[in-house]
């Protein structure tokens, strides 16, 4: 089961705008990929994630799983999360 | 059950600071979705992709409006649709409709202009190499024979001599408009004099009736005031040859040239900034011209052999996004099914790609690569685009000039070519190559064929 860690100076606000405290850096989320993060910081498992985004989005499982994990990779390569 | 959210891949943006230069990234996700109301989805989905698509709307408009602007400014203009740029038959025989004749710079070239009905005394013959066959033929069918160099001026009063025939030629003189590198390769030069021998050498033979003089400075000029350099370089020799021989040329042919909307690669600002209008064009080349200050009635015919800028713009080129990946920076990359053995301008142009659905808001900067297994096979670098997914279409903007003649058969087939026409139908030009095609061309020795005995 993954989970994923989120730094605590990180701040994301209704509109996708990413504020890390710590760095002064900021960043843009699309929609889904602020509901994706939110999800991230409330904890949420991958697995829950890829269950919830499913109903939400008209999107079928393996287009999302693949999309996931490139997005996952990119928020490592930013250090917004890390792999727990 | 509440309706699910359309979907788009998550997309995370980090927000640079200090590479902005004052114009900004400029926009780059405009949709099209359709071209001259023909949408996109309907051409891929009946032709396939890739799909080079041609306008013939858009090259009408272009040598209508370029003929306007050059006989606003001048009293007799021609101009004479270069081959070379785009040889199909179906583009070539547009262009003729217009009023076009031929520009045609190789036996191949002018045996597909004579097809197309297009008579000898409407062909300009350019071109380094004419094979003595070739220009037997020309001088018979009384096609303009611009003269490159010595040898083929040699060749040419043999074949005259020999079957007491006479041919109507022109020169090609090269010379020194103040852009760099000089194309001196081509023709006579002006400022040391073998223009003038060449001139002096032709009107003394009396089977060469010499009718015009001909230049063409080089390609994707930035510069229109080159072109009045030129231009009364020209004026300058035909004004000696009044005086000196009597004689009054039919035409003098400017070439082409012109720069097209297009942006070059390492160019710093869009092409629509830098690039010289046309109307800048003719200004400088009437200007030029003018110099020739000999009576109204005498003066010769203006031709132009103008390619680039009357079919880039009615070009486009559909393409299929095969997949998206991550480079090793974490730039991503997108790898579309149309390679640079289709589109050759890819390595000199950075071409405008728009995506043929409803973009997300959110872009990344990509990089666009082709279908071959080769490191060079990348269509664009440097592009701002919204997520996309496999299957998605981009549409690659102007493209119609050199892509369908310098194309290669090369790991992938040639695509369909197709043609917008101007009442919204659709015709395929060009059909894409099959493998039974390209076989046709193979022969397989015999003892190739057993199999291996050992």
């Amino acid at each position: 089961m993954n989970t994923y860690l989120v730094p605590e100076s990180l701040a994301v606000s209704d509109s996708g705008f990413l504020f890390l405290a710590s760095t002064g850096e900021t960043f843009t989320l699309n929609e889904i990929g602020k509901d994706i993060f939110k999800m991230l910081q409330g904890g949420d498992t991958r697995e829950a994630i890829e269950q919830k985004i499913l109903e939400l989005y008209d999107v079928e499982r393996a287009t999302f799983v693949r999309d996931f994990d490139d997005f996952i990779n990119q928020l490592s390569s930013f250090k917004l999360i890390r792999t727990k | 059950m509440a309706e699910k959210k359309t979907y788009e891949r998550p997309v995370v943006t980090k927000h640079q600071s200090g590479i902005m230069n004052k114009f900004g990234s400029g926009p780059s996700t405009s949709v099209r979705d359709n071209i001259d109301g023909v949408l996109i989805k309907d051409l891929a989905g009946k032709f396939g992709s890739p799909l080079f698509v041609l306008s013939e709307k858009t090259i009408r408009q272009n040598q209508r409006n370029a003929y306007r602007v050059f006989k606003n400014r001048y009293p007799r203009v021609q101009f004479a649709w270069s081959y070379k740029t785009n040889y199909l038959d179906a583009v070539c025989s547009v262009f003729h409709q217009e009023g076009s004749w031929a520009e045609v710079v190789s036996e191949f070239e002018y045996r597909k202009a004579r097809a197309l009905g297009i008579p000898g005394e409407h062909i300009i013959f350019n071109g380094p190499e004419k094979s003595i066959e070739a220009l037997r033929t020309a001088i018979r069918e009384g096609a303009m024979i611009h003269i490159d160099h010595f040898d083929e001026l040699y060749h040419i009063v043999e074949l005259t001599d020999t079957e007491t025939l006479k041919a109507r030629v022109a020169i090609r003189v090269n010379m020194d408009v103040g852009v760099y590198p000089l194309w001196d390769r081509f023709g006579f030069n002006y400022e040391n004099g073998e223009a003038w021998q060449a001139i002096k050498r032709i009107v003394a033979n009396p089977r060469l009736s010499l009718i015009g003089l001909h230049t063409h400075i080089g390609t994707y000029m930035m510069s229109a005031e080159a072109y009045r350099v030129a231009a009364s370089k020209l004026a300058g020799l035909a004004k000696s040859m009044h005086d000196e021989f009597s004689i009054t040329l039919d035409y003098i042919d400017v070439g082409g040239g012109f720069a097209s909307q297009n942006t070059l690669i390492g160019q710093y600002l869009p092409a629509e900034e830098v690039v010289p209008s046309l109307e800048q064009y003719a200004d400088a080349i009437a200007s030029g011209l003018f110099q020739l200050s000999i009576k109204p009635e005498d003066l010769p015919t203006l031709i132009l052999e103008t390619g680039r800028a009357l079919i880039d713009n009615a070009g486009y080129l559909i393409t299929t996004v095969i997949a998206n990946k991550r480079l090793s920076t974490g730039r991503r990359a997108i790898i579309v099914d149309a390679g640079v053995n289709l589109m050759f301008t890819s390595f000199w142009y950075k071409h405008k790609v728009q995506p043929a659905q409803q973009p997300s808001v959110h872009t990344e900067d990509a990089v666009i690569y082709g279908p071959l297994c080769m490191n060079i096979d990348v269509l664009r670098d440097g592009i701002v685009l919204p997520t996309l997914k496999q299957g998605d279409r981009l549409v690659l903007n102007h493209v119609g000039a050199y892509n369908m003649t310098q194309w290669m058969q090369f790991i992938t087939m040639r695509p369909n070519v197709v043609m917008v026409m101007e009442d919204g139908t659709v015709e395929l030009i060009r059909k894409a190559e099959t493998l039974e095609y390209l076989a046709q061309q193979e022969v397989l020795p015999a003892r190739l064929k057993e199999k291996k005995s050992r």
